[in-house]
């Protein structure tokens, strides 16, 4: 099965010396439907404007057919591109917007007119030739800007957020749309989204990235089923996510209750993270499990009711038909198999990191320095430090004791975990206030407890 | 209320340039005696070589201008937002200088004995005859109404997007073919403001031909200043050339503005 149409091999890309790909590396089949899908800044729009000849990788490959593509310009790629905010072209009509393309390929008119044509009705623009495309509405540019990529009959299609701009009714005929038209043709589409829904209705395949790596690959069943992490969990529909520890095979500690999965392959006692969707959650009588707890908040959406309940401290939602009361006291139940067992994005539940006495009484790690007295240590001596996620504390950043980026934020039932990376070292640390992901946030250590041991080696200290 | 706002500047108008435009006008088509008479303008037949160098030399200007301003602005309009404010003021700052001082300095650059000549002498070539030809004057009307042309063009170059020149990349069109589909299009009016601005001034222009062309480089300006100011006194005759002038100009203006269809705009916005 060779039908391999780009290859995106080990990808870096730098900006300001940021790394917005880090060694991405995909695959993309022809004819397939395949969205990138992930927060502002995840590298997505990078991925498509490499693919698109608009920029150059700063190490890796791109190959299109078995042949690399990176030093040739966008002119001569086989791609066409739908803009962001269409990109029209202001003094021409609709007719010459989507002719554009053929004319600078000088194709005989008679073949260019038959192409616009055919091509117009298939967006359902026909009638509108000679329209000014600043009088056409955002989903009528829209077509024009589709048109005129598709004209060409390029192999791949790439669309930059097509959608972002219309409103919500708009936008979901637009989709189903979009998806036939990508299936008359039987074009490859390469479609960047921030939507998740939007990305589950149209893809064959979706591309979940956060930060310039690719989190997951697979179809909308399987990103959604079974996520590979807490943050495709987080980012693809509504979930539950919480800590937990894997005591056997299908077996599962969290919450406060032990319950049945359907997971294997996992350490003995090792710990994990668990996502449950609210939709999976049933009411049953509270004298039948061990999951009770009190209601705090309906709220009417339409479908379903979406419920909040307090179980052992932790907040579940629930999706359900069935409205309750606020206060009412309720069982939840929950199938083994709708229980997804996932690695945890950090490795470790505390902060391990090297530190070096610098001065007396002074230690310094990833470029803070703090004092500890009566440390008793000679300097120049290297340390081991352990920092509790619950002794870092997000704070503003004229306060801080460093400015970190916030790579990701997950509400875990009671609190926020966030992980962040200092001086190229990742943090995890617990929060009860939302944050900007993505962005740089300021943090206060909790010095006196953070715990100073032995140098135990490089990286982990371990137990 | 708006109307009372604009009765100074309707005041204003009809003193500074209707009446002053009737008083042309009226002298232009009188005699010594303020008698009708058209022999003004049979007279200034004679005149007509000067009239035809007045309007190449300003086409040339013209041309110069736009060939230097469009790269720069292009390029002005694709900087960071700071740079371009930098660079824009570098484009204006001789304009804050009085348009006298600025060509005087170039009389002393040009003159046999300038600076100009000093340094070619020290590398050999000898004295190369600069000030008083039409080519300083050229040179005079390119430097001083450069801006004139850049600022036009650099404020319409601003409203092209990006996006729209990576569109005509990404349907296939190579530089030129981006240039001349899309970028040239785009600018239209921008480029007709700038020639109007340009050609305008130039065209009637007397202080850097008297300067930089001496007294063989003659230019309607200098002929129509001579009427009122210099020795061949004539403000009838002076006034015919006026009106003449004008009369050029705006059909050269009406001329140009058929190119421009009022829908450009319109969609740039």
């Amino acid at each position: 099965m060779n039908d391999v149409l780009i290859d995106l091999k080990n990808l870096t890309f730098l900006y300001d010396g940021e790394k917005v790909l880090d060694d991405l590396s995909l695959q993309i089949r022809d004819k397939e439907f395949v969205t990138l899908l992930g927060p502002s800044g995840c590298g997505k729009t990078t991925t498509l404007r490499i693919i698109g000849g608009f920029l150059t990788p700063h190490s890796g490959d791109v190959f299109f057919d078995g042949k690399r593509m990176n030093d040739i310009p966008p002119h001569k790629r086989e791609v066409n591109t739908v803009f962001q905010r269409y990109a029209l072209f202001p003094h021409l009509n609709v007719y010459d917007n989507v002719a554009f393309g053929l004319k600078v390929k000088k194709l005989p008119k008679a073949e260019i007119h038959k192409r616009v044509t055919e091509m117009l009705e298939t967006v359902n623009l026909g009638g509108f030739e000679k329209r000014n495309v600043s009088q056409l509405s955002g989903g009528q540019q829209q077509r024009v800007a589709i048109a005129r990529a598709l004209v060409n009959y390029p192999k791949v299609l790439l669309l930059d957020e097509p959608l972002g701009a219309l409103d919500l009714k708009l936008r979901k005929e637009m989709q189903l749309e979009l998806k036939r038209i990508q299936q008359q043709l039987e074009i490859t589409f390469v479609y960047v989204t921030h939507d998740q829904e939007e990305a589950l209705t149209m893809s064959d395949t979706v591309v979940v990235m956060q930060d310039g790596v690719i989190q997951q690959v697979g179809s909308p069943q399987d990103i959604y089923n079974e996520p590979q992490n807490a943050f495709v969990a987080d980012f693809i529909g509504e979930s539950n996510i919480y800590d937990g520890i894997m005591l056997k095979d299908c077996l599962v500690k969290f919450a406060g209750v032990i319950l049945p999965c359907v997971d294997k392959g996992f350490r003995r006692n090792q710990p994990v993270d668990l996502v449950i969707r609210p939709e999976d959650i049933k009411f049953v009588d509270p004298a039948e499990t061990d999951l009770t707890g009190t209601v705090t908040s309906v709220i009417f959406k339409g479908v379903h009711y979406e419920m909040e309940v307090m179980v052992n401290d932790l907040l579940w939602v629930v999706h359900s038909t069935a409205a309750k009361t606020v206060g009412e006291t309720v069982g939840l139940a929950v199938d083994p198999f709708d229980i997804h067992i996932m690695e945890k994005m950090f490795a470790t539940d505390k902060n391990y990191v090297d530190g070096e006495v610098v001065e007396e009484n002074t230690v310094e790690f990833l470029g803070v320095q703090f004092e500890r007295e009566n440390l008793g240590l000679p300097v120049g001596e290297k340390v081991s430090l352990v920092i509790d996620p619950e002794d870092i504390e997000v704070v503003s950043e004229d306060i801080s004791d460093a400015t970190v980026y916030l790579e990701s934020l997950i509400y875990k039932g009671a609190y926020n975990e966030l992980i962040i990376w200092l001086n190229e070292t990742e943090l995890i640390l617990h929060s009860q206030n939302d944050e900007q992901v993505a962005t740089d946030i300021g943090v206060k250590f909790d010095f006196d407890k953070i715990e100073i041991k032995p140098f135990a080696g490089d990286g982990e200290a371990g137990e | 209320m708006k109307k009372l706002v604009s009765y100074p500047y309707i005041l204003w108008m009809l003193v500074f340039i209707i009446v002053p435009l009737f008083f042309v006008a009226y002298s232009a088509f009188t005699n010594d005696a303020g008698n009708f008479t058209t022999v003004n303008f049979t007279s200034i037949a004679k005149y007509t070589p000067v009239f035809l160098k007045s309007l190449w030399l300003a086409v040339i200007s013209t041309v110069i201008c736009l060939l230097i301003a469009y790269p720069l602005a292009f390029i002005l309009s694709r900087k960071s937002p700071r740079s371009q404010g930098m660079l824009i003021m570098l484009v204006m700052l001789p304009m804050w200088i009085n348009f006298l001082l600025r060509t005087y300095a170039w009389m002393t650059l040009l003159e046999n004995e300038g600076l100009i000549n000093k340094f070619l002498e020290l590398l050999g070539f000898g004295t190369v005859q600069m000030i008083n030809t039409q080519g300083a004057v050229v040179l005079g009307m390119v430097y001083n109404y450069l801006p004139f042309m850049v600022l036009p063009l650099y404020s319409i170059m601003c409203k092209i997007e990006p996006s729209v020149l990576e569109a005509a990349q990404d349907l296939g069109a190579g530089r030129f073919q981006t240039i001349f589909r899309v970028i040239l299009p785009l600018s239209r009016t921008g480029i007709l403001t700038g020639v109007i601005m340009v050609f305008v001034p130039s065209v009637s222009t007397f202080a850097i031909s008297r300067m930089l062309g001496g007294g063989s480089n003659m230019l309607i300006g200098d002929l129509i200043e001579e009427q009122f100011l210099g020795g061949a006194y004539n403000p009838n005759v002076g006034s015919a050339l006026s009106l003449i002038l004008m009369v050029v100009i705006l059909i050269i203006i009406g001329v140009t503005n058929t190119f421009d269809s009022d829908e450009m705009e319109g969609m740039l916005v």
